[in-house]
């Protein structure tokens, strides 16, 4: 089918501002968004840049505003999309150049939250022991790639970058609600700070921006309601 | 940022191995770390990995690691260093507690142990019947083992420079003293003097059109130290991976047959019964890769154009599906437009996995010869590594594991010499030879196009070099590689700017590619036998008497030397391989 590519272009060595640059062209439908950027790259503009590497969905490179959505570019198909595809760079991280931005901020909220097992008992020989329900628990934030889709759709965040966003909620929840852990009380006394987890106002952005699926509204819920009721 | 950095030990790569051997280094007293990756961290290929790490926790039903340690060595066609075999065998079961301490989120058994399930060649007492031996966290085990390493490397406040592309590695009076790599983000060359460097930059699947491996894996470092005189082991020993999905090579996990899918052709037919009449759908990948193509080939194959295999989930549970296989569930629905549950899966085998590599010592020391004569300060671990686990054909689980257990070993091995040498000095012209090397590029004559070159370098491969192989198409491949040799001189850039250059990496990565291919097609060519995942069909069998023995490729003035290291052989007798 053909198709009208407009992606948002800045290379900070040659332009002041960003400008739009138009493609049309031939692709199957079943094609994904980065093999539509590939073409584009490897056929007509070499310096287009942007990060990509599994291609699949697993490793979370190439989170991009796609047609007005964060998305994973290996993760949405020409044929969901219809014939005009719109691609920016993630919203309110700094650009760096073309589809690629900085990804620091984000990383420094994601340390922020201590997202790393911690448990200082002396471990047995073996595994520790963790029931299916238990492991269930906390299931659905182990699913997360670390994309950046969320964060940068959060409205809150793109007015205060200093919020520390829904991804690293998520994996505060990860450790939060896993039975192993012994520093929940840490981390919910971090996300109880002045940019922590009561600056989300539950717009559901980052629910549907989630390629892989993550309930991020609800793991966010969760951590509230844990916060209140752990302190009441 | 200065361009001249000083650590005891860099770790090249920030997947798996490169992870665990940081975190092992960094718990040494006194020794300075820093990890230098061409990605940005949790974006390597571990993550990708699926169906779980096979460890003899015995949590289902019996197991041993003498078990373990004779499938890996059957499975590895006998090639496989029986050492290595058994230490690992031990070793795996320590680091999957380790990794559960460090807080992985393995899926689990009622009683609250680390779930397993069956998988491809992993069998009870020497191939009596499928054992349950796959630790897994659902079909994501990969991500979590990326996620655990990384989050412990936050902890331990591991040193990383993201998005540094290492170009060179430093070698001077006969010891590695460091890497040049190129910073993405600003174009600077950087040095880094080290007194050890583990290399840990996984594979380089990318020489070959249908592959599960991810853009980056293009095999740099491979090609580097090959360029810098180290040998290359084993290189025309590379696995294709029966489950990939139909011409997109996505991987599928064989968990998905250790949960009972079975692989059907055109007929309906559960063709494996007839290649492995005991595990069927749980033979290793090379065997079932050749079945796949053997059954296409007489034209059994599905589909319009007969050149696809069918992979049966529709038996199963539906709860088990979602539970246990959700990612590759959601892949064959959002890639192929098929639901597992409902429909069959149209696969085909995909380029997975490398099972030469930089050659090493079982304390995952680089070697330069058969005599295993040792490079100080060089060390390799995981898939670009050749230690040799896997011989001619990896058992499925057994990447991770290996990254595991000689990641961990590189770790600890290269801060104990590090903590005990000194710095050596530097060249004068340390990064002479980056700087060319992307001169040449940056200043090609555009004559050449990188991503013409680089389809024709991948259909070629996959036309002359990969489930089967013959003289004839493997000297085809030869003189191929020797043509875009030529061509790649003539190759240039649009894109003459220092802020991430991608084009720039996109040439330099096919530079090594080419490396990569050429090491692959000249090795397969010199083995005149059948083993492993190397099958020639002008030499149907395994000759023991002439080729128990592992290869080695050198750089040569003429181009490429070929010689050999012996097997390490041990308690089990090289026999014909039957399942």
């Amino acid at each position: 089918m053909r198709i009208t590519v407009r992606i948002k272009r800045f290379d900070p060595e040659v332009d002041k501002k960003p400008r739009w640059e138009e493609h049309e062209l031939d692709v199957d439908p079943n094609e994904r968004v980065l093999d539509v950027l590939h073409m584009i790259k490897w056929e007509r503009s070499g310096s287009l840049a942007f990060r990509r590497s599994c291609a699949h969905g697993i490793c979370g490179s190439d989170a991009m505003l796609i047609n007005g959505q964060n998305r994973l570019a290996c993760k949405v198909l020409v044929k969901d999309l219809g014939d005009r595809i719109t691609v920016e760079p993630l919203p309110g991280l700094p650009v760096l150049k073309d589809l690629i931005v900085d990804m620091e901020p984000f990383f420094d909220s994601y340390r922020s939250v201590l997202p790393y097992f911690i448990n200082d008992d002396p471990p047995p020989a073996t595994e520790r022991l963790q029931s299916p329900e238990e492991r269930e628990r906390f299931d659905e934030t182990t699913k997360c790639i670390l994309c950046a889709a969320c964060t940068t759709s959060c409205p809150v965040f793109w007015t205060n970058g200093r919020y520390v966003g829904p991804a690293a909620i998520v994996n505060a929840h990860r450790f939060i609600f896993d039975s192993r852990d012994q520093a929940a009380a840490e981390r919910l006394a971090i996300l109880n700070g002045v940019n922590g987890l009561w600056r989300c106002r539950t717009a559901y952005n980052c629910t549907e921006a989630c390629p892989r699926g993550i309930p991020v509204t609800q793991a966010i819920e969760e951590v509230k309601r844990e916060l209140l009721y752990r302190r009441a | 940022m200065s361009d001249f950095h000083r650590f005891d030990v860099i770790v090249v790569g920030a997947g798996g191995a490169g992870l665990m051997a940081a975190r092992y280094a960094a718990q040494h007293p006194g020794v300075s770390v820093a990890v230098i990756s061409k990605l940005y961290p949790t974006r390597s290929h571990t993550g990708a990995a699926q169906g779980g790490v096979g460890a003899a926790l015995g949590n289902v039903s019996e197991d041993h690691p003498e078990w373990h340690a004779f499938d890996t060595v059957k499975g590895g066609d006998y090639l496989t260093d029986q050492d290595v075999a058994e230490v690992f065998a031990y070793e795996v079961i320590e680091a999957v507690y380790e990794l559960e301490h460090m807080g992985l989120p393995f899926s689990r058994l009622p009683n609250g142990k680390i779930a397993q399930r069956k998988f491809g060649g992993h069998t009870r007492d020497h191939g009596k019947a499928a054992v349950e031996r796959a630790c897994y966290a659902a079909d994501r085990t990969g991500h979590m083992i990326l996620q655990t390493l990384y989050q412990q490397s936050i902890k331990q406040d591991v040193r990383f420079f993201n998005e540094f592309h290492v170009l060179d590695l430093i070698i001077e009076g006969g010891a590695c003293r460091g890497v040049v790599a190129y910073e993405l983000a600003t174009g600077t060359l950087h040095t880094f003097l080290a007194k050890a460097v583990i290399i840990a930059t996984g594979g380089n699947g990318r020489m070959f059109k249908v592959t599960s491996n991810a853009h980056a894996l293009t095999g740099d470092l491979i090609s580097i130290a090959f360029q810098r005189g180290i040998p290359i082991e084993d290189p025309e020993f590379y696995q294709f991976h029966p489950t990939g999905l139909y011409k997109l090579g996505v991987l599928l996990t064989e968990g998905a047959r250790g949960e009972g899918g079975i692989l059907r052709n055109a007929l309906g037919e559960r063709f494996m019964e007839r290649y492995a009449p005991t595990i069927k759908d749980l033979a290793p990948r090379d065997l079932v890769s050749r079945a796949m193509y053997l059954e296409i080939r007489e034209g059994r194959g599905a589909g319009p154009n007969k050149d696809y295999i069918h992979l049966d989930l529709t038996h199963l549970d539906p709860q088990v599906i979602e539970e246990r296989l959700p990612d590759i569930t959601e892949f064959a629905r959002i890639y192929l437009g098929v639901d597992p549950v409902k429909e069959l899966v149209p696969i085909q085998p995909t380029a997975h996995y490398a099972m030469g590599g930089i050659p090493t010592t079982i304390d995952t020391n680089v070697i330069l010869d058969g005599n295993n004569t040792v490079l100080p300060g060089l060390y390799a671990a995981g898939e670009v590594a050749c230690v040799s686990l896997h011989g001619a054909n990896r058992l499925g689980t057994n990447s991770l594991g290996d990254l595991l257990v000689f990641g961990r070993r590189a770790g600890r091995n290269a801060a104990a010499f590090a903590a005990q040498a000194e710095f050596g000095t530097l060249p004068k012209d340390v990064k002479d030879r980056a700087r060319e090397m992307i001169d040449r590029v940056m200043n090609g004559p555009r004559k050449e196009r990188v991503s013409q070159l680089r389809g024709e370098l991948q259909s070629s491969m996959m036309d002359n070099a990969s489930v089967f192989r013959t003289h004839e198409t493997l000297s085809a491949q030869v003189a191929k590689i020797a043509e875009l040799e030529q061509r790649y001189r003539d190759v240039g850039v649009e894109d003459k700017g220092k802020v991430y250059n991608t084009e720039l990496i996109e040439a330099l990565e096919l530079g090594f590619l080419l490396d990569n291919a050429k090491l692959l097609v000249h090795a397969a060519l010199n083995r005149t036998e059948s083993r492993g995942a190397h099958s020639r069909e002008d030499y149907k069998e395994r000759d023991d008497v002439n080729w128990l023995k592992h290869t080695l490729v050198h750089k040569d003035e003429g181009g490429i030397r070929i010689d050999y290291k012996p097997v390490t052989l041990g308690r089990y007798e090289p026999k014909p391989r039957v399942y």
